[in-house]
């Protein structure tokens, strides 16, 4: 204490009457009360900053993706000209298969461009390719498929609703102008004039984009078809597995580790074991899957088996670390009581702590299953990148077709070229949030519901 | 017989051993459950464990094993001629399973028998059109060597599998008959049961160790198979990073670490001193009912999938950081940069430290905090001088789990900071990072046979030593210089 004494100024011994007074604050006392409020801020404004920059990123997700879930579409009427689907006349659906979708797309092309004369819609140098290039690629395998499924329309005229090309779509939410469409060899500006002629007709408007959450994915050429029915599919494949590969395994890790485990060194090395797991990158799990699930075991590439697999392993620690803590929350007068009135431990555990832990096991198990089903990194390694047009069929055999994942497909989107499928990649990701916040707040309200205070 | 057939039947066996062996445990005791050691259902229970558990796990590991060794005796009986090398093997391998696969979907769809499809011939019949007729694609004529792999394939896949059936079946029936006849007046049931299923508890608990060793033995023997390609004094010190696929490849760490530990440390410049504060305010200056809107928002960034941060720091930050900052500056014109994603990675760490943070703060016992106050010191001087100091070994402890995290983040960097390998000090130029080659290098057609891929698995084992390293670190620290208040 002397030390501290002799670096501090000596006190004054009669402060000068009227020099000062005890209500004001001396010159140190206002920099340390200065001091504090600067520090006070300081805090003040990390927590705006986190929270500012958790809004600016929620809101560009919500601007760029909302538009993804409408979509331009053109409805006129087709005639299905039996002289181009049916050259035979046969109505025979393997001779009508012969004819590819370039007859369709030319039959689709020629009724817009035969509805706009006749309804007299006409801009000048927009001929009658332009008029079908409007129209999406998408839209004569679509045709194609429908007459194919049912012959009899063929020499009919129907209401057609088709999707119209990425680069109108663009237009209509904004991404196109005219300044760019001069510069894009996809799109005129005579197309987007025409465009504005459409909308007024009644022909062109945008609707609920329902394809966008069924539909498979499209190739670099067609965004507007693109849609996340298989990623949807292939996560829910992965997410089914998943609970059902980690939470038998967790809980009884859990309560072997918990309620049966001698204190030894075998044990400890399990516990630094797992948590050491929890925080092994999770690349380091898609080598691992890569190496054993799919080199070593043979299992196929890209199939959402390999996925669950491989997300289970990255899930465990978590859950095991859930688990333990909700059995530990059970007070010892619950084991104690079963065990006075001579149940066995395995009874006192099985009949009573594990339906009492319940609750907060399933809350800690749609935790961690909400954070598997944002994991991306790893399924990148085991081909679940890859370009899948084929719905894996029902399960159990369908865990081995190739499938992909909802963060994959947001991360596939986001590294192709063409700005269209940012909208696209960004619908993904408000689609991938709604479920995660499902299951967040159902693992609350479960929470709130279930829990006991002992 | 499929599986999920086998398994239905297995089930079928222990629902059946636990009513035959319950009514027989009350049969020996004269239809008078108190006469019998156990309660009635521990007798069946008991028979329902010896019947499935072994016959599920036998189908686990054949299940395994069986498409390894067909796959060696196929290589095998391809011969050298049609395999010279392991490349070769591999993909005369990948024909074989597609024309088996392709020969069971034309059984399915056009009804051969089996004796028609073993006397086929690829020299004399049209194997690929029939075979493109049932929707397999071939890219060359059929070889007849490979044709007949194919069958052999075929046929040792189908016995394999019938075997299986067999031997299941029979594993199943054993365990029941074996746990029926023991089934007395006196057997202890509950005991014996119950140590079963201790056994199997303890199963489930060692699943994280082989997890563990197989993470280290896939990466460890694939990198040993790297460094017999590739020197490994090249591959830790080497300052090029150049891949070719034609061979003569330059493969050395330095520039992708440089470019991780820049990345980290920007990353760390950015969440450390944000989430210390935001720890500091929630902790120590919040009103309650602040502090209970502002913590759970935070923590909603924790929960945000990393691909959306990698599409925030591709769509949002970098455009961004690149018009405002490195353009004006002269510093460069790349949108993906190491700003770009240490920034959002940091922002991603920013709850983990404070959340973490708020739990050490909040351990600080409040004796210490009255002293300090009572002594005529400010509330941030007590944090500052009393509180911070008792929680630093924890703090630091965070501070090393959020660069581990940072060093092992992959969607970020993936999206956010280039491809380019080179080690620069300008943060405005796109660098590269050990987790983004990994992925570039195993995405795609890879083949396990050459540096180039093999790589990957060198620089997955380099990281998982580094982020492996950064934890035990961090908890030993912990562990160390933790004050015991209590």
């Amino acid at each position: 204490m002397t030390e501290v004494l002799q670096h501090q100024p000596a006190i004054p011994a009669r402060p000068a009457a009227g020099d000062r007074s005890l209500y004001a604050a001396s010159t140190k006392m206002r920099r340390r009360n200065a001091a504090e409020t600067r520090f006070r801020l300081y805090g003040v404004a990390a927590v705006a900053v986190s929270l500012l920059t958790l809004a600016i990123m929620l809101f560009t997700i919500i601007r760029d993706g909302s538009s993804a879930f409408r979509q331009a579409m053109l409805t006129f009427p087709v005639t299905i000209d039996a002289a181009i689907v049916d050259k035979t006349g046969s109505r025979d659906p393997v001779q009508m298969a012969r004819v590819t979708t370039v007859g369709y797309g030319r039959l689709l092309g020629n009724s817009l461009a035969a509805h706009l004369a006749e309804r007299g819609i006409a801009v000048e140098g927009v001929d009658d390719g332009d008029i079908a290039n409007m129209i999406s690629k998408d839209a004569p395998a679509r045709l194609r498929d429908r007459v194919l499924a049912d012959p009899s329309l063929v020499g009919q005229t129907i209401e057609l609703t088709v999707l119209a090309a990425g680069r109108i779509d663009g237009y209509i939410k904004g991404r196109v102008t005219r300044e760019t469409a001069e510069r894009d060899s996809n799109v005129t500006p005579g197309q987007l004039e025409m465009a504005d002629r459409l909308i007024e007709a009644g022909i062109l408007e945008t609707r609920f984009n329902t394809a966008f959450l069924t539909a498979p994915d499209a190739s670099d050429q067609r965004p507007e078809a693109a849609g996340l029915g298989i990623a949807i599919i292939g996560s829910a494949y992965m997410m089914v597995m998943v609970l059902i590969f980690t939470l038998p395994v967790g809980v009884a890790a859990s309560i072997y580790l918990e309620e049966f485990a001698p204190k030894n060194r075998f044990t400890d090395l399990i516990e630094v074991n797992i948590s050491n797991l929890a925080a092994v990158p999770s690349i380091v799990f898609g080598i691992l899957g890569l190496a054993i699930f799919i080199n070593f075991a043979g299992l196929p590439q890209s199939s959402s088996l390999v996925g669950a697999l491989v997300i289970s392993l990255m899930t465990l620690p978590t859950i095991i670390i859930a688990t333990r803590a909700a059995i530990r929350a059970v007070p010892p007068s619950i084991r104690d009581a079963a065990l006075g009135v001579g149940a066995s431990k395995m009874q006192a555990v099985f009949h009573h702590v594990l339906p009492l832990a319940m609750p907060g096991i399933l809350t800690g198990t749609i935790l961690g299953l909400a954070s598997a089903l944002g994991e991306t990194a790893p399924l990148l390694l085991i081909g679940m990148v890859a370009f899948v047009t084929n719905y894996p069929s029902a399960p159990p055999e369908g865990v081995l077709d190739p499938a992909t994942a909802l963060p994959v497909q947001v991360y596939s989107w986001a590294s192709r070229a063409d700005p269209a499928f940012l909208e696209r990649s960004s619908g993904a990701i408000i689609v991938l949030l709604v479920f995660l916040v499902i299951m967040n707040v159902t693992a609350i309200v479960m929470r709130r519901r279930f829990e006991r205070r002992w | 017989m499929s599986v999920s057939l086998l398994s239905l039947l297995v089930l079928a066996l222990a629902v059946a051993g636990f009513l035959i062996g319950r009514a027989r445990a009350l049969k020996a005791a004269g239809g008078d459950a108190r006469r019998l050691h156990s309660l009635p259902g521990y007798y069946g229970q008991s028979v329902v464990l010896f019947t499935a558990v072994p016959a599920f796990l036998l189908m686990a590991a054949w299940l395994i094993l069986q498409p390894i060794l067909i796959d060696g005796r196929i290589t095998a009986a391809l011969g050298p001629q049609v395999a010279p090398d392991a490349t070769a093997a591999q993909l005369a391998m990948a024909d074989v399973r597609r024309i088996a696969g392709g020969l069971d979907a034309m059984q399915a769809a056009g009804g051969f028998t089996d004796d028609q499809i073993a006397g086929m011939r690829a020299d004399l019949a049209d194997i690929r059109g029939r075979l493109a007729e049932v929707g397999v694609a071939l890219g060359a004529e059929v070889r007849p060597e490979i044709f007949e792999a194919a069958k052999s394939y075929r046929l040792q896949q189908k016995t394999g599998a019938m075997l299986m059936s067999v031997a299941v079946l029979l594993v199943a029936a054993a365990g029941m008959a074996f746990a029926l006849r023991r089934i007395d007046r006196d057997f202890r049931a509950r005991n014996v049961s119950e140590t079963f299923v201790l056994w199997l508890l303890i199963g489930a608990a060692l699943i994280a160790i082989l997890t563990t060793v197989g993470i280290v033995l896939s990466m460890l023997s694939e990198s040993i198979r790297f460094f017999g390609m590739y020197p490994a004094g090249e591959f830790f010190f080497g300052t090029v990073w150049n891949p070719q696929f034609r061979g003569g490849s330059d493969l050395g760490l330095l520039p992708l670490l440089w470019g991780t530990l820049y990345i980290t440390l920007v990353s760390m410049l950015v969440s450390v001193p944000i989430g210390l504060f935001a720890a500091i305010y929630t902790a120590e200056y919040a009103p309650q009912r602040v502090r209970n809107v502002v913590k759970p928002l935070i923590e909603v960034i924790a929960g945000i999938p990393t691909v959306v941060f990698g599409l925030f720091a591709l769509v949002t930050v970098g455009p961004f950081l690149r018009d405002w900052f490195a353009q004006p500056l002269g510093l460069g014109t790349s949108g993906s940069s190491v700003m770009t994603a240490g920034i959002v990675i940091g922002i991603l760490n920013i709850p983990f430290i404070s959340s973490l943070a708020d739990d050490i703060i909040n351990a600080v016992p409040q004796s210490l905090r009255d002293g300090s106050l009572g002594l005529g010191a400010t509330r941030s001087e007590t944090i500052r001088n009393v509180v911070l100091p008792a929680a630093l070994p924890g703090i630091v402890g965070a501070i090393l789990m959020a660069a581990s995290r940072a060093i092992g983040e992959t969607m970020i960097v993936t999206m956010g900071a280039g491809a380019a390998a080179k080690m620069d000090l300008n943060p405005f130029e796109a660098m590269t990072t050990i987790t983004v080659k990994i992925v570039s290098q195993l995405t795609g057609d890879t083949e396990f046979n050459s540096p180039e891929t093999l790589v990957a698995f060198a620089l997955g084992i380099t990281l998982f030593v580094i982020t492996l390293g950064l934890n035990v670190l961090a908890l030993w620290i912990v562990r160390k210089y933790r004050e015991q208040y209590e």
